[in-house]
């Protein structure tokens, strides 16, 4: 393997974001807790320059390391997203672990390892390194999630999530073993050539095509790979969750479109038969689930659920499209997606972060009781993000599922798009029941300690983004689009 | 004929801004804010009824913008004669709602009125839409203020209504999308309105897009059996909300049928017109019906509004001028009819805090002002000659004549038990006895009630007895829709009365007599 200098230059912004990580853990110890926000406003700082470099590689595609990192447009612009999003988090989590009496620098530095295997797993191709950037992100979110030691469920959360994690990545590295036995390598480009015209009746083959679907579905958290989501969602800091919800999956969903078209692209009309039923059982599960949940985390975590399954319609979209328009429409569609479901998931996850019940979380739907009343601003924008996760114009999540059902239908799936856009409907109803709440009901005179609201100056900064990314994307989305589209990843 | 000066645009954002504007307006003049925002909407949407080319058929008004590159979707706005007149009666209607709520409305005014703004913004765009998936956002838009207004403003049962109207409406639409995006790719990769009005669907597609539609729409008219929200939500709105929902919203489900179903889908139209006819004549007798036993008067006026939406549906589908255009007209004054008759509930509302017909009796001795409206309004919603709604019926009645001879006859009975339902009405409310002693100390309309309600009479009488001017601008844009589901043959019609009528046994005359071409 060759290395050049210009190599590290390619990757600069993940050595940053790990020796910022670095850093923070150093001076943790070192600083007084008053200090300590310091740490919050270094990360901050870190992740600014990384998106300004990010942005310059964006049209500059290249190959680092002798092929086992690829800086083209398509790692830039989920890297971008990660780091935006990893943004948001720190500034969540300013606020919000002050609340919760979590003064632990280390968060930061976790957060911050965890993005950088996140953007490890996105501009990977290799598998073996993108199993490390998945580990590395999943190692940290174990950790996160079970911040809150004197909480019993916050625990519970971690260790669920390690062990069915663990699991997980044992079985994608089963994958990734198996499939390096039958290509006899794990760089993606010599995969795609080795298996091309091959069909998956060779046993190897299938297995491990079937052992990867599984390990990402796991990390996808679609169904029937879903169940740790809404014990770890309800359990983890409020923070961490929405961090998951939403940058995890994203970077997983980078990485897995990776794998899938760029390594295992001719095998499409296999695995494009795997994902669809995925794909429905997705869609089924996650929305008639979330309609009897009573505590919003878990609604948000079936409703992500169902997310995911919508991203998958055009996973598979791309994947049965006869064309190389209705393939790339495809991709784009998932892109796009998570993207704009990157803004209104963290914009309601921010919400009920914000919403304290005493010394708790209020995160029971009906500590929303007539909020609507006391805050009308922020009932306000959990409306706006509930509307647009309902898919409901003129907000981001409309736009997103416009693009997926429109690949859908040019790929011929028509009959897939009316079952999902009857889910989405279905799906209206919980998202609705959240604004019936906090428009329609008054707050129970019976209980004692009535939920208020804490307010900062960096969840303001949080909820302008995300309420900005939902409108401005809802009416306007052509910037995000031809980012997209200029970004897709093509079939090999 | 274009205009370089972007009304609709104006029309559009001014009530949006005004939604914004009022979030930062003080909240004693809040009221007056909307007011002046809603009056000023109708300003500026008069001007298009003397600028309208009535000569010409096809969109004016036109703005053009690229909105989306990938896929092309554009902001693409225009009026042509059956649009125009539906925009003028909304931006009219809503400084009325305004002002009925003027006091009703004690409770987060600045919310409420930033709602009726948002609706007004959305309800116009709905109507001067011209591509697709513009016109579909702007239709589930008006979803959320309209929920809310339901939800946070009305009466008991205000959340089951609300819910209720919401998933109906949003389950209806999503299927629209779907036929959106199907007709995209299989019309040319547009979604110019215009453009897929004249394309040529395959008729084995068009069966399922009319489906399709038919689920949006049909929810939204509401035809027979998908009317059930209505009652329930209509009863349970604040009357603005009442107003809104009976005079505009009703309206899109007929717009959407004559500016999409026929136009692009005129071979599914044509098949499909028995069954349309026949749901349509089952709910102008159901609904009419129903208003009959009815104790509540905004539920009589809720089933009323299913009968009268009947003959819209049912003129539509007779595909020929009287009936179609009867159909435009009788969406009109439907419009201004039951939105008079909402508002009339609305006043009596306010002072007996009732809507029981039982508990509103008597009311021409203490009201005589009142009652005078009222039975205006009453006789206007009967068809009575000289006012509105006889000119709408009328011309639908003769359009389905042409069609069918027992159609018409069977539609006529919705006639008359309208006369039945609304004449009981006014025998009780206005010239029945006090029900109770407290009613006859009621105070009549005060100048803002007048104000509100007197517009609306004015237009019972001009539209009854002179409606040429608006019948004018409609024949050219008529004739376009009417190109493209050219007269059916004698066949398609005798194929529709058969249906109607299940096997004549005993060789009824009015069956077997063959239709005129």
């Amino acid at each position: 393997m060759t290395f050049s200098p210009g190599d590290l230059f390619l990757i600069l912004p993940e050595l940053l974001v790990i020796t910022a990580a670095c850093l923070v853990l150093v001076l943790d110890p070192v600083l007084s807790s008053s200090q300590k926000d310091g740490l919050a406003w270094l990360s901050l700082g870190t992740l600014a320059i990384c998106m300004g470099l990010i942005a310059s590689q964006m049209n500059h595609a290249a190959s680092a390391f002798g092929g086992i990192v690829i800086i083209d447009a398509y790692a830039c612009f989920w890297r971008l997203l990660l780091c935006f999003v990893a943004g948001l988090t720190v500034l969540l989590s300013h606020t919000y672990l002050r609340e919760e009496r979590l003064y632990f620098g280390e968060y930061y530095g976790f957060v911050l390892l965890s993005l950088s295997g996140m953007m490890v797993m996105v501009s990977a191709a290799d598998l073996l390194t993108i199993y490390l950037g998945t580990e590395l992100m999943s190692l940290s979110l174990y950790v996160m999630a079970g911040l809150k030691r004197s909480e019993p469920r916050s625990l519970e959360a971690s260790a669920k999530y390690f062990v069915l994690g663990a699991f997980s990545s044992g079985i994608l590295l089963y994958g990734i073993s198996l499939l390096y036995g039958a290509t006899g390598s794990t760089r993606l480009p010599a995969i795609a050539a080795a298996i091309a015209g091959r069909s998956l009746d060779d046993p190897l083959l299938l297995a491990a095509t079937v052992l990867l679907a599984v390990g990402f579905g796991f990390k996808l958290a679609v169904v029937p790979f879903h169940m740790w989501t809404p014990d770890v969602y309800q359990g983890a800091p409020t923070s961490v969750t929405a961090f998951m919800a939403v940058a995890s999956k994203a970077a997983s969903f980078g990485a897995f479109l990776r794998v899938f078209v760029e390594g295992l692209g001719s095998l499409k009309a296999n695995w494009s038969a795997i994902f669809l039923l995925v794909c429905i059982a997705t869609l089924v599960l996650g929305n008639i689930v979330a309609l009897v949940q009573t505590n919003i985390k878990r609604m948000l975590a079936y409703s992500s659920i169902a997310h995911a399954g919508y991203a998958l319609i055009g996973v598979v979209a791309a994947g049965v499209a006869g064309t190389q328009t209705g393939e790339a429409n495809g991709i784009t569609a998932v892109m796009l997606y998570l993207a704009l479901y990157a803004f209104m998931t963290f914009g309601a996850f921010t919400i009920v972060a914000m919403l304290r019940k005493g010394g708790l979380d209020g995160d029971e739907i009906e500590d929303f009781s007539g909020l609507a009343a006391r805050h009308p601003l922020a009932a306000l924008l959990m409306l706006v993000f509930m509307v647009s996760l309902a898919g409901i114009p003129p907000t981001a999540g409309f736009i997103g599922k416009f693009y997926v059902f429109m690949a859908a239908v040019e790929a011929g799936l028509t009959w897939l798009a009316v079952l999902a856009l009857v889910f989405a409907a279905i799906s209206a109803y919980y998202y609705l029941r959240i604004i019936m709440v906090m428009y329609m009901r008054e707050p129970d005179p019976l209980t004692a300690a009535s939920p208020r609201l804490i307010m900062s100056p960096a969840l303001s900064i949080v909820l302008a983004c995300a309420v900005a990314g939902v409108v401005f994307f809802g009416l306007y989305p052509s910037p995000l689009v031809n980012l997209a589209g200029h970004a897709v990843l093509t079939f090999k | 004929m274009t205009h370089s000066f972007p009304w609709l645009t104006l029309l559009i954002v001014l009530p949006l801004a005004g939604a914004v504007a009022l979030c930062f307006a003080k909240d004693t003049s809040v009221r007056l804010i909307a007011l002046g925002i809603t009056a000023a909407d109708l300003l500026l949407s008069l001007p298009l009824w003397w600028l309208f080319d009535a000569s010409s058929g096809s969109m004016q008004f036109n703005e053009t913008a690229l909105w989306i590159s990938t896929p092309p979707i554009h902001y693409r706005l225009g009026l042509d004669g059956i649009s125009l007149p539906l925009v003028l009666m909304t931006t009219m209607l809503m400084p009325l709602c305004v002002l009925i709520s003027w006091r009703s409305i004690d409770q987060r005014i600045r919310s409420f009125m930033a709602m009726l703004l948002v609706m007004e913004g959305a309800m116009i765009g709905v109507f001067a839409a011209l591509d697709f998936v513009l016109f579909y956002v702007f239709w589930e838009a008006m979803l959320i203020p309209m929920y809310l207004l339901i939800g946070v403003w009305g009466g008991p049962n205000r959340i089951y209504a609300a819910v209720k109207f919401f998933l109906y409406t949003l389950v209806g639409s999503v299927l629209l999308l779907v036929a959106i995006l199907v007709l995209y790719f299989q019309s040319g990769h547009t979604f110019d309105i215009v453009q897929l009005s004249q394309a040529a669907v395959p008729a084995s597609l068009q069966f399922w897009l009319f489906l399709a539609f038919f689920a949006a729409f049909a929810v939204k008219v509401p035809m027979f059996p998908f009317h059930t929200w209505l009652p329930d939500a209509h009863v349970e709105a604040p009357t603005a909300g009442s107003v809104i929902l009976a005079s505009v919203l009703l309206k899109m489900g007929g717009y959407g049928f004559v500016r999409f179903s026929l136009p692009m889908l005129p071979d599914a139209s044509i098949a499909f017109a028995p069954l349309m006819i026949t749901l349509s004549i089952v709910a102008i007798i159901y609904g009419a019906y129903m208003a009959l036993a009815q104790t509540d008067l905004k539920k009589l006026i809720a089933y009323s509004s299913v009968s009268h939406m009947g003959f819209v549906t049912l003129g539509l589908f007779t595909f020929n001028i009287q009936g179609i255009e009867g159909a435009v007209m009788q969406m009109v004054n439907h419009g201004i009819t039951t939105g008079g008759l909402f508002l009339c509930v609305g006043v009596i509302y306010e002072r007996t805090h009732s809507r029981q017909i039982a508990d509103n009796t008597g009311l021409t001795t203490p009201m005589p002002r009142y009652a005078t409206l009222l039975v205006i309004f009453a006789l206007s919603s009967l068809g009575l000659p000289g006012t509105n709604s006889f000119v709408g019926e009328f011309m639908v009645l003769a359009g389905t004549f042409i069609w069918s001879k027992l159609a018409t006859a069977l539609a006529s009975l919705g006639i008359i038990l309208a006369a039945a339902y609304m004449l009981w009405m006014i025998q009780r409310v206005a010239f029945g006895l006090p029900s109770a002693p407290v009613l006859s100390a009621l105070r009549d309309l005060d100048r803002r009630e007048m104000a509100t309600l007197i517009p609306l009479v004015v237009l019972v009488f001009l539209i009854g007895i002179f409606p040429n001017p608006i019948l004018t601008r409609m024949h050219a844009s008529v004739n376009q829709v009417l190109a493209r589901t050219s007269v059916p043959t004698a066949a398609t019609a005798m194929r529709a009365e058969n249906q109607l009528l299940p096997a004549p046994t005993n060789g009824d005359s009015l069956a077997m007599e063959t239709p005129r071409p």
